[in-house]
């Protein structure tokens, strides 16, 4: 039992900034822009984090610098797609080397000081447990002792859900990620919501690269927290089916598999019956969220829904005197 | 919007005057120096010619387009209109050709998304809100129903009711009736009357000339970018209004010459067809079409006219039923085949550009896309289809620099005129056309009609899938009615009238009728 609850208990913690990464690329490709730099957003979102996690010991300064910075990266991506009509795709893949490159040449320079965050941040990343709620068996130990940006990536993406479903300005970021030049011909200001959302959404994108710096470093700092992750989350997205909901069932999953790959001898000294996992070679356990998402790919385009699926006009730049 | 005052002290009596508008694409002028005024209450009808620039000057009204000189003044005052919304602001409201609608939304969705309302959230309000402007004008729409599960005449009603609901005082519409019945134009027409009396000043686009004189009070009329004269309707007739539009007098009769009608060509027998969503959307079809015939397919739009050419031209699979080519089953055959087999069948699709030609590639390259691959070389024979794209270009009058030049280059009436003349070419025994004049103007119109004639004459069957309820009764020997994918009934051209027709493609027959009124 222990093992299961502590393996889940890894699976939301490690699935956290995957839920951040996925809610800012949902919020970009709702308004229309098909931003692929989320891994660079998230390296450049991690060095911020850290270095001012690092230097005021506050970790609200830490979470600001990494949305500023993210949102920064956000807005040369509208910037360069919605003002210069850049292509998207060339764009976001340029952002994610240049942000991965900008992180590294400052990390590296970093790391020669030898950087550990304070002992009371440190604490403070540690983990909160909620009162009273935590004391519930088992889902208290999963989901409310966790630590204190856990529980900031969960109200993010609920927040995020509601905004796109429920609100006035959500309405028009669905209807400019759908059909811009409606959007537009009812007033509404196509280039301003890209722009808009394409900053909020890197913010929240940088946000989880903070989380990998801050969190899976233990304090200290590493170049490679993100390696990857920034990636399963644009691959999350259409698993979650652009909705913020779906990422949180989404990023609990994904964050099962990335725990599973790790702690798969664990599992197989629990429950012995379950031996031949250990014998496959974990390439395959890396794999599998990928398979996941190709699959759920497959699945909803047999489906032929018309909800759940990406807005019809992401990744396509909104020029209104086209014909 | 405030509204001026006059020096007599009475609101002024035009809505919206445009002064000395130019707008140049390039080095092509669209609009050059137009002057036109729409007062209060008053529907204007803008007549002219594709590429006349009608859209063009709509399109800086709404703010889609900035005019590169002119003036626009709205009651009075000079106002300068940069973007859509502000053209929402000062009241006017503009129905595009294609509408601008978001498919996943709801109706009532659609509406608000532009509404500069307060609240941050949704709420059920919403739906009524918008479902009393619809009543005040006697619009009919579902605000609770997904845009793409609406139909055309809905869809149409919605982006009226939404332009409404901003406010919108001067209306503009893009070729409104193109996709509509005879029955649905009607109702379009009353909800048009019924804004006029409420002081509405209403712009409509369209080059139906029955249309004009039947809803407008006066007409603009604009040839080459230039307005050319303005009429009051009540003064006017469809000959004045032809020859202002084109600029010498042009014949509106389209001939159907009397043509023996020979063997049985092509023999649809019970077809039913899916389409790419695995719905049915050709039930149960039969029907035969003849050597010297003109048989024309007439049905509200999608009612499964593009699946039924594609699949007798090879280009969609068959669920059931059969096509028979000369008593010769030609399902699963695939175009190369058809070709191959000795079956002279051409295909003038829909979509021109995107089905029927290479855009990017000149005439000539055009002309061998069905024949390429004939002949032993290994090299293709760009001689023989030099020869005959000028032959074409002479023949059909096919306005072009060289036949060296991108078939996108070329207008729209000269694109088709390229396709129109390869297929022709080939000497079919089959011709299918889907739409050949849409968008086309009047000259290159009846071009196309003496075109199908002749092959008619020469005795190929033509199968025509038309939209125009008048040119059909005159074009056509027969006319097949299809309504939701089925045939609602096959009758003669001279036997029939446009309102018959018309109940036919909704499915009312007139027995049916007579049932449903005793």
């Amino acid at each position: 039992m222990n093992t299961i609850i502590n393996f889940l208990f890894a699976a939301v913690k490690n699935g956290a900034p995957l839920l951040l990464g996925t809610t800012g690329e949902i919020i970009t490709e709702k308004s229309g822009s098909l931003n692929l730099g989320v891994e660079g957003i998230m390296a450049l979102g991690a060095f911020a984090g850290y270095y001012a996690g690092y230097k005021t010991g506050s970790l609200i300064m830490a979470i600001l610098a990494a949305f500023l910075v993210g949102a920064l990266a956000g807005l040369i991506f509208a910037f360069l797609t919605v003002t210069l009509q850049a292509n998207q795709n060339v764009t976001g893949l340029t952002l994610t080397i240049f942000g991965s490159g900008v992180a590294l040449f400052f990390g590296e320079i970093l790391i020669k000081q030898r950087p550990k965050l304070s002992a009371a941040l440190n604490a403070l990343l540690s983990g909160t447990e909620i009162p009273l709620l935590s004391k519930i068996p088992v889902i208290g130990r999963i989901l409310f002792s966790q630590n204190i940006l856990v529980y900031l990536a969960i109200i993010i993406a609920v927040l995020a859900g509601i905004y796109l479903k429920y609100t006035r300005l959500g309405l028009k970021v669905r209807a400019v990620g759908e059909n811009p030049a409606a959007a537009d011909a009812s007033g509404i200001k196509v280039a301003l919501t890209r722009y808009v959302n394409a900053m909020l959404g890197g913010g929240i994108c940088g946000i989880g690269g903070a989380y990998l710096a801050l969190i899976n470093g233990r304090g200290d700092w590493d170049n490679n927290s993100v390696s990857g992750q920034g990636w399963i989350s644009v691959a999350l997205v259409i698993f979650a089916r652009w909705s913020p909901f779906g990422a949180l069932l989404g990023s609990l999953v994904f964050g099962a598999f990335y725990v599973f790959q790790i702690r798969v001898n664990d599992i197989v000294a629990t429950f012995p019956f379950l031996g031949f996992l250990s014998k496959i070679p974990n390439a395959f356990y890396s794999m599998l969220p990928f398979v996941i998402t190709a699959l759920v790919l497959v699945i909803s385009s047999v489906q032929k829904k018309k909800v759940g699926v990406q807005p019809s006009s992401c990744g396509i730049n909104y020029y209104r005197e086209d014909r | 919007m405030t509204e001026t005052v006059n020096a007599k002290g009475s609101v002024p009596d035009v809505a919206i005057e445009l002064k000395g508008i130019t707008k140049k694409f390039g080095t092509v002028v669209a609009n050059n120096n137009i002057d036109l005024s729409v007062r209060r209450g008053e529907i204007l009808a803008l007549l002219g010619e594709n590429g006349s620039g009608k859209t063009t000057l709509m399109n800086m009204l709404s703010g889609i387009y900035r005019p590169d000189s002119g003036s626009v003044f709205i009651d009075g005052k000079r106002v300068v209109i940069n973007s859509p919304e502000d053209a929402k602001k000062l009241g006017i409201g503009m129905i595009h050709q294609h509408f601008k609608l978001v498919e996943v939304l709801t109706a009532a969705d659609n509406i608000v998304m532009g509404a500069e309302e307060r609240g941050v959230f949704l709420t059920r309000k919403r739906f009524e809100k918008t479902r009393e402007i619809c009543k005040k004008y006697g619009l009919n729409v579902d605000m609770e129903k997904y845009v793409y599960n609406m139909s055309v005449s809905e869809k149409q009603s919605l982006e009226i009711a939404k332009v409404l609901y901003y406010g919108a005082k001067i209306l503009i519409l893009d070729e409104p009736t193109a996709v509509l019945t005879p029955q649905e134009t009607k109702h379009l027409f009353e909800i048009l009357r019924s804004m006029r009396d409420q002081g509405c000043a209403i712009i409509i686009i369209t080059h139906k000339l029955n249309e004009v004189l039947e809803i407008s009070d006066r007409v603009t009329i604009l040839r080459k970018g230039e307005s050319v004269a303005t009429v009051e309707t009540r003064n006017t007739n469809a000959n004045e209004l032809t020859e202002l539009m084109v600029g010498r007098k042009v014949s509106l009769a389209i001939e159907r010459p009397k043509v023996k009608v020979g063997a049985n060509l092509l023999h649809v027998h019970h077809l039913t067809i899916e389409n790419s969503d695995g719905i049915e959307v050709i039930k149960n079809v039969s029907f035969d079409l003849n050597e010297g015939e003109i048989l024309g397919v007439a049905g509200i739009a999608g009612s499964g006219q593009k699946e039924l050419c594609e699949a007798i031209a090879g280009l969609h699979p068959i669920k059931k039923g059969a096509i028979l080519y000369k008593d010769e089953n030609i399902e699963r055959r695939t175009p190369r085949e058809l070709i191959n087999l000795g079956i002279s069948m051409s295909f003038i699709p829909e979509d021109r550009l995107g089905m029927g030609l290479a855009a990017s590639l000149d005439i000539t390259d055009n002309m061998m896309l069905k024949n390429y691959a004939r002949g032993k070389s290994p090299f293709v024979d760009r001689k023989t289809a030099g020869e005959t794209a000028k032959r074409i270009v002479k023949s059909l009058d096919i306005v072009t620099p060289s036949i060296n030049t991108p078939v996108r280059r070329l207008s729209g009436g000269n694109v088709q005129k390229v396709l129109l003349g390869r297929e022709i070419d080939a000497s079919p025994k089959v011709l299918i056309t889907a739409y050949p004049v849409r968008g086309l103007d009047i000259n290159s119109s009846y071009t196309i009609y003496n075109l199908l004639n002749t092959q008619k004459q020469n005795g190929a069957g033509v199968l025509f899938i038309g939209e125009d309820l008048d040119v059909m009764l005159e074009l056509c020997d027969r006319i097949m009615v299809l309504c939701h994918g089925r045939v609602s009934g096959i009758v003669k051209a001279s036997e029939v009238t446009k309102e018959q027709l018309g109940l036919m493609m909704t499915r009312l027959s007139e027995s049916e009728v007579e049932k449903n009124a005793g």
